[in-house]
C-alpha cells in the first residue's frame, strides 16, 4: 500500500442505546436520517470530500446491517484498488479474543491496520453526528501549529456546557490548556467535538501505555487527552463553524431532521459538498390528487395521497388517502395508511400505521413507533417509548 | 439450456420526436422523472437473469456512454461477460442501419456462450419478464418469438402489426404508419436461438437488405415459424413527441407507477446523489411525479418533474415534463410544455403548448 498522509478511524460500534427502540437491530451510524440517508454517510462524505482515501470502520454492536451498507465503499468512492473502506469488527488472536473496551482500545487493538496503511497523521472520528466538515483544513491547521494533537471544538450555548467535555484554550493561539468532563461551572464554552487529529507516532506511544493501564478506562475523553495534557502536550483547538449535531437521543434526531426544513436551513444537503448515500432503484415519488404536501421532505419511492405537513419522509413510505403526517420523521418503507394521524413522530422502517389509527407525540416527547411494529387504530394514542 | 444473451438496438422512430432526438437515439430520451427509456428494456432483460447485454451504438452515442458507464448500475459490469458496446465498423459518413451494425459485430455474437438471443428496441415504456417468454418459446418449437401487446388506443407513427393464429402462430406482418385500437402492436422484441438469428441477419445483409424485420423475417415467412407472446402488462411505445407526452403522463397514475416500478423487479438507471425533494411552505403540488434534487416553491399540477429542478414562489405548472435541471423562475406559467434538460424559464413568462400538440423547449434555451 502506498504511503498515506492521513488515514480517519470511524468509531461506530456504540450502541446507541439512549436511541431505545431504533437501535434494537441496527448500529446507531446506520439509523436513517434526512430521508435518503444514514448517520454515517456524513462523516463518510466528509472523508472522501477532503480527500481522505482510507477510512476504517471501527464496528461492533449489531454490525450486520452496518457492514452490509458499507459495502465496497463505492456509495462514497471509496472503492479504490489502494484504499478505500476497511471494515474492523473486533477480531480473535492467539490469545484470546477482546470486545472494544473504549474508544482508544478500539484503536489500539487496529494498530495494526494502522500499520499497514503507514499514514503520518490519524484522524478519529464518531459515526453519529451530522454536520459537514473539511477535515483537510484542520489536518492544515494541526500541521501550521506543529502540534501532537488536534480537537475540533465546537461554541455549544453556555448554558448547555455542563453536558459536555469542555475544553479551556489559550485564547493567544487555541493551544488547549486544560479539558473538563460535564463541568458544573464551565470556564469555556467550546465543546469537544470527538473529533480528533494525531500524529501518529504519538498516538502509537499513549495508546500502548495506555492499554497496560488496568485502572483506565481507554478512554479518549476520560484517559488519553488527560495524560497527554499532563505530559505538556501541543494539543490545539480546531473552531468548527457551521451546524454540527449530536444526534445521540430521539429529541436531538428529531430537531436535526426537523432543521432540514426550515426556510433557510443551517447546513445544505443538496451543495457541491455532496453527501453520498446509497441509491436504490426507486422511482420518483408519486404525489396523488388530492395530496397535500407542504415545508416537508420527501425521498424516491414514496407515495403521497394525504396530507403531509412539516415532516420527512423516508423512501418507499406510503402515505394513504385522508391521512396526516404532521412535525414527524418517517423512516424507509413505513406504511401510514388511510385516515391515520402522526403527529410530533419517528416511525421506525417498515412499521405500518393502521387505517385511522393515531400516533401523536408533543414537542418534548416525540412518540416512536420501533422498526416492524403495526399500530392497530385501537391501541392508538400516545406510543413513547 | 437457456442462457439468453441480450442486444439493445437504441434507435426508435425517431423521426416523429423532432427536437427531442436530435441529439440523442429515441432509447437515451429521459423518462419518468429519473430514467432513460433503453432502462425499461435493460432492466427487464437484467431482472430476467440475462448477464450479458450487447448496445449497439448509434452515431449518438455520448449520451449513452454517459448513461451506461460500465453498467455498474444495471449490475452488468462482470469480470465475464455483462455490459459490452457494439460499435458499427463502416466507415465514411453514412449512418449504418441497425442491420449492418449488428451484422459487422455478429462474430461477437457467435462466439458468446448464450443458447439464445433477446433482441430489444429499447424505445417503449415496460417491465417485462422475458423468463416466461423463453418458456413459452421453447414450448411452441418456435424458430423466433416477437413479443406484441394489443393497441390501446390509436397510435399514429412507425407501427408494425401483426396477424396471429389461436395457437399464437403468426401468418402476417405488416408495417403500417398507424397502430389502430385493438390491433396486434409488435413491441420491436425478438427471441430466437443464437444460431437462427446469426443465420437471418447473414442472409438478409449479404443479400443487400437493410431491415431486419422486413428484409430477415417478412420476405423469408415461409421458412421460420414464427410466434407472438402477448405482453399483457403496461406497455407506451414512444415513437413522436405526442406519444412521449402522453407515455410520462400516463405513469400519473399510481397504479401503473406501482406496476412499474415497486414490483420484484425494479427498473434501475444511473445513480445520481441528490438529496430528497425540498417542498417549502408555499408548494402546491398535486397528480404530479417529482424526482430528488427538486426544490418546490409553487405549484405543480399533472406534471412530471425530473431531478434538480427548482420551482420558484408563484409559478405554476400544469401537463408539464419538466427535465433535469430546468429551473422555473417567480411567477412563470407553464401549460402542455416539454422543457428539456438545463431550460431557464425566466420570471413572469407564460408558455402554454396544446394538449395535443406540446410546446418543446429545446435543450439549454432560456426564455
Amino acid at each position: 500500500m502506498s504511503k498515506t498522509k492521513c488515514v480517519a478511524m470511524i468509531l461506530a460500534g456504540g450502541q446507541g442505546s439512549r436511541l431505545g427502540a431504533l437501535t434494537k437491530n441496527i448500529a446507531k451510524p446506520a439509523v436513517p436520517f434526512g430521508g435518503k440517508y444514514r448517520i454515517i454517510d456524513f462523516p463518510l462524505s466528509n472523508c472522501t470530500n477532503s480527500g481522505i482515501e482510507k477510512v476504517g470502520v471501527l464496528t461492533q454492536y449489531r454490525p450486520l446491517e452496518l457492514h452490509s451498507y458499507l459495502g465496497t465503499g463505492d456509495t462514497w468512492d471509496l472503492d479504490k484498488s489502494d484504499g478505500g473502506v476497511f471494515i474492523l469488527p473486533p477480531y480473535a488472536r492467539d490469545k484470546g479474543a477482546d470486545w472494544y473496551k473504549g474508544t482508544a482500545d478500539a484503536i489500539y487493538q487496529n494498530l495494526n491496520f494502522i500499520d499497514m496503511v503507514d499514514p503520518e497523521y490519524v484522524l478519529v472520528l464518531s459515526g453519529d453526528h451530522i454536520y459537514t466538515m473539511d477535515y483537510a483544513k484542520m489536518l492544515a491547521a494541526h500541521r501550521a501549529n506543529k502540534a501532537d494533537v488536534t480537537i475540533g471544538v465546537f461554541e455549544v450555548p453556555w448554558e448547555e456546557a455542563p453536558r459536555f467535555g469542555i475544553l479551556n484554550t489559550d485564547k493567544k493561539d487555541g493551544r488547549i490548556v486544560e479539558f473538563e468532563e460535564k463541568p458544573s461551572k464551565p470556564k469555556s464554552n467550546l465543546a469537544s467535538m470527538g473529533i480528533y487529529i494525531f500524529n501518529r507516532e504519538f498516538l502509537d506511544k499513549y495508546l500502548k501505555t495506555d492499554a497496560s493501564d488496568e485502572t483506565s478506562s481507554h478512554d479518549f475523553g476520560k484517559n488519553i487527552i488527560p495524560n497527554m495534557l499532563k505530559n505538556q502536550a501541543r494539543i490545539f483547538s480546531y473552531k468548527f463553524e457551521g451546524y454540527w449535531k449530536d444526534v445521540g437521543t430521539i429529541e436531538s434526531l428529531w430537531q436535526a431532521n426537523m432543521d432540514l426544513l426550515q426556510d433557510e436551513p443551517p447546513f445544505s444537503i443538496n451543495s457541491s459538498w455532496n453527501i453520498y448515500s446509497a441509491n436504490p432503484s426507486l422511482p420518483p415519488h408519486f404525489v396523488g390528487a388530492d395530496a397535500d404536501i407542504s415545508r416537508s421532505m420527501i425521498n424516491e419511492g414514496s407515495m403521497v395521497l394525504g396530507t403531509v405537513s412539516h415532516s420527512v419522509l423516508s423512501a418507499g413510505v406510503k402515505v394513504g388517502k385522508g391521512a396526516k403526517v404532521t412535525n414527524s420523521v418517517i423512516m424507509p418503507f413505513a406504511v401510514i395508511e388511510d385516515n391515520a394521524v402522526v403527529d410530533h413522530a419517528i416511525v421506525a422502517q417498515n412499521s405500518v400505521i393502521s387505517a385511522s389509527a393515531q400516533v401523536l407525540g408533543e414537542p418534548g416527547a416525540i412518540a416512536v413507533v420501533p422498526e416492524g411494529e403495526t399500530v392497530e387504530a385501537a391501541d392508538s394514542g400516545q406510543q413513547v417509548s | 439450456m437457456g442462457n439468453m444473451m441480450g442486444i439493445i438496438q437504441l434507435d426508435g422512430a425517431k423521426t416523429m420526436l423532432k427536437e427531442l432526438s436530435d441529439r440523442r437515439p429515441a432509447a437515451a430520451l429521459p423518462m419518468a422523472g429519473r430514467y432513460r427509456l433503453m432502462d425499461f428494456a435493460l432492466s427487464s432483460m437484467v431482472n430476467s437473469g440475462i448477464s450479458h447485454v450487447g448496445v449497439l451504438l448509434s452515431n449518438k452515442a455520448r449520451p449513452v456512454f454517459d448513461h451506461l458507464r460500465s453498467g455498474k448500475d444495471w449490475d452488468l459490469a462482470r469480470h465475464r461477460e455483462g455490459l459490452v458496446y457494439l460499435p458499427s465498423d463502416l466507415d465514411g459518413h453514412q449512418v449504418p442501419t441497425t442491420l449492418a451494425t449488428i451484422y459487422h459485430n455478429l462474430d461477437y455474437i457467435k462466439h458468446s456462450k448464450a443458447d439464445y438471443v433477446l433482441l430489444a428496441q429499447a424505445d417503449t415504456v415496460y417491465n417485462i419478464d422475458f423468463r416466461p417468454v423463453l418458456l413459452f418459446h421453447q414450448n411452441t418449437g418456435a424458430d423466433i418469438t416477437m413479443i406484441y401487446s394489443r393497441a390501446k388506443s390509436d397510435l399514429p407513427g412507425d407501427a408494425v402489426a401483426m396477424k396471429i393464429a389461436g395457437d399464437g402462430c403468426v401468418n402476417d406482418i405488416a408495417k403500417q404508419l398507424t397502430a389502430t385500437k385493438g390491433s396486434n402492436d409488435f413491441l420491436g422484441i425478438y427471441l430466437m436461438a443464437r444460431d437462427t438469428f446469426v443465420k437471418i441477419v447473414s442472409m438478409a445483409f449479404e443479400r443487400g437488405g437493410s431491415d431486419l424485420l422486413v428484409d430477415g423475417i417478412i420476405r423469408h415467412m415461409n421458412d421460420y415459424s414464427i410466434y407472438a407472446y402477448e405482453h399483457k402488462g403496461f406497455v407506451s411505445r414512444v415513437n413522436s413527441t405526442m406519444a412521449y407526452f402522453n407515455a410520462n403522463k400516463e405513469i400519473l397514475n399510481h397504479e401503473v407507477w406501482d406496476e412499474l416500478f415497486m414490483g420484484d423487479n425494479p427498473i434501475h438507471t444511473k445513480t445520481k446523489d441528490a438529496a430528497p425533494v425540498q417542498y417549502k411552505e408555499s408548494a402546491r403540488v398535486t397528480n404530479s411525479l417529482v424526482a430528488n434534487g427538486c426544490e418546490i416553491y409553487g405549484e405543480v399540477e399533472n406534471s412530471v418533474l425530473f431531478r434538480g429542478v427548482k420551482v420558484a414562489p408563484g409559478v405554476k405548472i400544469r401537463d408539464c415534463i419538466i427535465m433535469e435541471q430546468c429551473q422555473i423562475e417567480e411567477n412563470a406559467m407553464l401549460r402542455d410544455v416539454i422543457c428539456d434538460k438545463n431550460v431557464i424559464i425566466s420570471a413572469d413568462q407564460w408558455l402554454k403548448g396544446s394538449e395535443n400538440y406540446p410546446l418543446v423547449v429545446a435543450k439549454g434555451t432560456v426564455i
